[in-house]
């Protein structure tokens, strides 16, 4: 008797913080996904949504290791192949019960997927050694299968089987018209959505059978995304939401001003560059003119006048803590020696060049591009500026049809190769590296290194490779760095560990969040 | 009537032919919408499949042909991002903003009229020159700073009224969902609604001072009082009934401009109207949303454009007349 009285003790005090505490959670998103299927879309938005309904295998934590979810542990066999324990008793919405073959299947998706093929191109077909071990195989030595494993949100396997009411197959992935997995979900995650308006409002619910009982005390989340600024703060400020993501930079002091509110910043990983196309012009082909512009752009002074100290000037790509960072590349602004490099280059009476940029994509995209505009008139270099909406950009950049470009990348890796490879690896059509090189550099070297990093399972190898890339980069000054972008939310006093579940890549864990 | 209806079918039928023509063509420039349905590492191979795949690449006249032989079977295309019919979601979106513009309407009427009528029977009350003053701020700001400016002074400030949304809703028959018939809903109409009104109503009391103020002067109006009728009666039937006409075409004319200021008061109070869809299809490159939207708006213009018509023979017998000719 006495034992049954302590075992229900226990059980009281183990559901009791859950059940006390059940809270509702207001949050608005600019925009909010686009899909129940995670598979349909790699963005910022649709990971967000597979952190709440999904779990990975393994995700990050706020300091960049790694912490394992639905993998318990994992050992390495050999150079291509990772075995990883899976976690037992873990069920999904639909009530089937998750286990190895799961993982085998989704892999299968991802590698199907328009949007997610490219990174787990290096990946070969999943091995289910039982029905909780899983071995995931590569093609070729590779250094990243953990970081990608980040990618992994295992999806029921057999409640995606079969065929839909229209006689098409459930896993189908179909980005622009009706499929079963854009409007059905089963996962393993701590939510499920209950109900969705697309683009109106979404509300989540705490999943009852959740494997980690380690979670916060947010039950119900309700979605609406704002897309407007302004109207998005004044519904933080007039109490009508609880969290919004992201928050205007113009309007940081106001919140860190006002009683009841907490604005949450953090060093962000993407890169916003210039990129200056040897192709379309001579005078780029020549280093010193490149070099020349670089000390041309005072990036510290753009941090501070435009972004208003929220971000982080930079003079390489791989912010700090990434294995690429080399700590002693550091923003270079000298006019002095900017106007020395034109005229040992024979241009010091400079010349006329065009330049795009978008006005809507990247934070003060467009107030940024004329101020290097005009920095760059210093040294006589007299551009001429085009800004556009971001949905009329990309089609413009990938043309080239001016010769200095913007972009901002993001590392889907959280690794250093990846800039790289997207940004200044000769450009190739075949293998599909450079592509948004629009600077046309190519540097065999570079070349060489960032490919001999993706085999190389030695991190301090691998580190050393990336950080002479880095360095030769910035020697021959392949780009004008800028800086990165700061993260940024905010959200009421009630949040009480809002700080704790944001993390670099931007996917707030909401489900370890305690609210008042 | 007959003959009335017959050419004015015809017009509309030209009309929504054109609209989908410079739909067709601007929707050239919106933007990619393969850009915004993927990730920007998706490979440009892959990209150019699902462009093939979708008949973004057949020439300019074929994707028109094919457009308008879909329209004609009620078939709008297929929103890229809502991914499903476009005219379902125009319409799931429509309830939303017809309730904003009813209550702007509603809002505008109700107070138009009397202000304007009270405007010019005494001119030089104080509290006339007070509205007269207002009318003239509220049409000079533009609707877009009149929304903040109220929701930071009753969301943010007194924390009176919902800062955004529609609140809560109610389904009715046909999936109509009404913000009506909950008190959270209404609360959540009040800004909107007013933010809208403040473009229209300046407009109306201007007008129907004006108006009333001739009418005022006329003969039959002295006529009237000299008879001895009863100030209201003349006031309201004699004067204000001919006054109607002209309010009611101006009316009509702006219902264009409200229905593009709905835009900018949706954007701003995050109200899932049509106008805000609008936006946000622009936005997301969502292109065959903006045709069909384009589309649909237009043949809503025409409708109502013959309903004013219509109303107008109601009011006027001579145009009645001339149009039975």
């Amino acid at each position: 008797m006495k034992r049954l009285l302590l075992v229900l003790l226990a059980a009281a005090l183990l559901a009791g913080p859950a059940l006390a505490g059940a809270k509702t959670l207001r949050l608005a998103i600019d925009a909010d996904p686009v899909s129940l299927d995670p598979h349909v879309q790699l963005s910022g938005g649709m990971l967000q949504y597979s952190h709440m309904v999904f779990d990975p295998l393994v995700r990050w934590t706020q300091a960049m290791d790694f912490e394992p979810r639905l993998a318990e542990r994992w050992e390495r066999l050999d150079p291509l192949t990772l075995r990883f324990f899976l976690r037992k008793g873990v069920k999904f919405h639909s009530g089937n019960p998750f286990t190895a073959k799961d993982v085998v299947w989704t892999l299968e998706r991802l590698k199907r997927s328009p949007d997610f093929k490219g990174l787990f191109e290096p990946f070969g077909p999943a091995v289910a050694v039982d029905d909780y071990t899983v071995d995931i195989i590569t093609t070729k030595p590779y250094g990243l299968t953990l970081n990608m494993c980040t990618y992994i949100f295992p999806m029921d396997s057999v409640f995606y089987s079969g065929t839909d009411e229209k006689g098409l197959p459930k896993d189908a992935i179909v980005k622009t018209e009706h499929s079963f997995a854009n409007e059905h979900a089963s996962g393993t995650g701590r939510y499920f959505v209950e109900s969705r308006e697309q683009g109106q409002k979404w509300v989540f619910k705490a999943f009852a059978d959740y494997w980690d009982k380690n979670t916060g005390n947010v039950d119900t989340i309700v979605l609406t995304p704002i897309s407007e600024d302004a109207t998005r703060l004044a519904a933080l400020l007039a109490g009508d939401v609880d969290f919004i993501m992201p928050v205007p930079p113009q309007d940081f002091d106001r919140i860190e001003k006002t009683k009841g509110v907490q604005l949450i910043t953090m060093p962000g990983s993407r890169i916003i560059t210039f990129q200056p196309n040897q192709k379309r012009r001579a005078e780029f082909k020549d280093a010193r003119v490149r070099q020349a512009m670089v000390y041309a752009v005072n990036n510290a002074g753009i941090v501070q006048k435009i972004m208003k100290e929220r971000a982080t000037a930079a003079a390489q790509n791989s912010p700090r803590g990434y294995v690429g960072f080399v700590e002693d590349l550091q923003p270079r602004f000298d006019l002095e020696r900017a106007k020395a490099l034109m005229k040992a280059a024979g241009y010091e009476k400079g010349f006329t060049v065009s330049m795009i940029a978008p006005n809507n994509r990247y934070v003060n995209d467009e107030k940024i591009a004329e101020a290097v505009v005009s920095m760059l008139s210093k040294i006589n270099i007299k551009v001429e500026l085009k800004t556009m909406p971001k949905a009329q950009f990309w089609d413009e950049f990938d043309a080239q049809v001016a010769d200095i470009q913007m972009i901002g990348w993001h590392a889907d890796t959280e690794d250093s190769a990846n800039y790289f490879e997207f940004l200044y690896m000769c450009p190739n059509k075949e293998t599909g590296y450079g592509q948004y090189n629009s600077g046309n550099y190519c540097n065999p070297r570079v070349d060489e290194l960032t490919l001999a990093s993706q085999s190389e399972t030695d991190p301090a190898k691998r580190a050393a490779m990336l950080q002479e890339v880095e360095r030769i980069l910035y020697d021959e000054a392949a780009f004008i760095p800028l800086h990165w972008q700061m993260l940024s939310w905010a959200g009421s006093d009630k949040l009480k560990n809002a700080r704790e579940i944001v993390n670099i890549m931007d996917f707030p864990y909401f489900g370890n969040l305690v609210m008042e | 009537m007959f003959a009335f209806f017959i050419r004015r079918v015809t017009q509309a039928v030209f009309v929504m032919l054109v609209i989908s023509l410079i739909g067709f063509t601007i929707k050239q420039s919106v933007g990619d919408p393969l850009r915004e349905i993927t990730g920007i590492s998706v490979s440009a191979a892959e990209r150019d499949a699902l462009r093939e795949k979708l008949g973004l690449n057949d020439p300019f006249l074929l994707q028109w042909g094919r457009f308008l032989a879909r329209a004609l079977q009620g078939d709008l295309g297929n929103s890229f991002y809502f991914k499903r019919p476009a005219l379902q979601v125009i319409l799931g979106k429509a309830p939303a903003t017809l309730e904003l513009v009813f209550s702007t309407s509603l809002l505008v009427v109700l107070l138009s009229i009397p202000i304007g009528i009270y405007a010019a029977v005494r001119p030089r009350a104080w509290l006339a020159r007070f509205f007269m003053g207002v009318s003239i701020v509220g049409v000079s700001i533009p609707v877009f700073l009149t929304a903040i400016l109220l929701i930071y002074v009753f969301s943010v400030g007194l924390g009176w009224l919902p800062s955004f949304g529609r609140g809560e809703l109610v389904t009715l028959f046909g999936g109509w969902q009404s913000g009506y018939f909950t008190s959270d809903g209404l609360k959540h109409l009040i800004l909107p609604s007013i933010a809208l009104s403040s473009i229209m109503l300046p407009l109306f009391i201007r007008l129907i001072r004006a108006e009333m103020k001739e009418v005022l002067e006329t003969d039959y109006i002295k006529y009237a009082r000299a008879k001895g009728l009863k100030p209201g009666r003349v006031l309201l039937v004699h004067g204000f009934k001919n006054t109607l006409l002209p309010v009611i075409t101006v009316g009509g004319v702006q219902l264009g401009t409200l229905i593009a200021f709905t835009i900018l008061t949706e954007t701003v109070f995050q109200w899932q109207g049509m106008g805000a869809m609008f936006i946000e299809a622009v936005d997301r490159a969502d292109t065959s949303l903006i045709v069909a939207y384009l589309v649909f708006v237009g043949a809503l213009f025409v409708t109502v454009n013959t309903v004013v018509d219509l109303v107008y023979g109601l009011v006027n017998p001579m145009i009645r007349i001339a149009g039975r000719r």
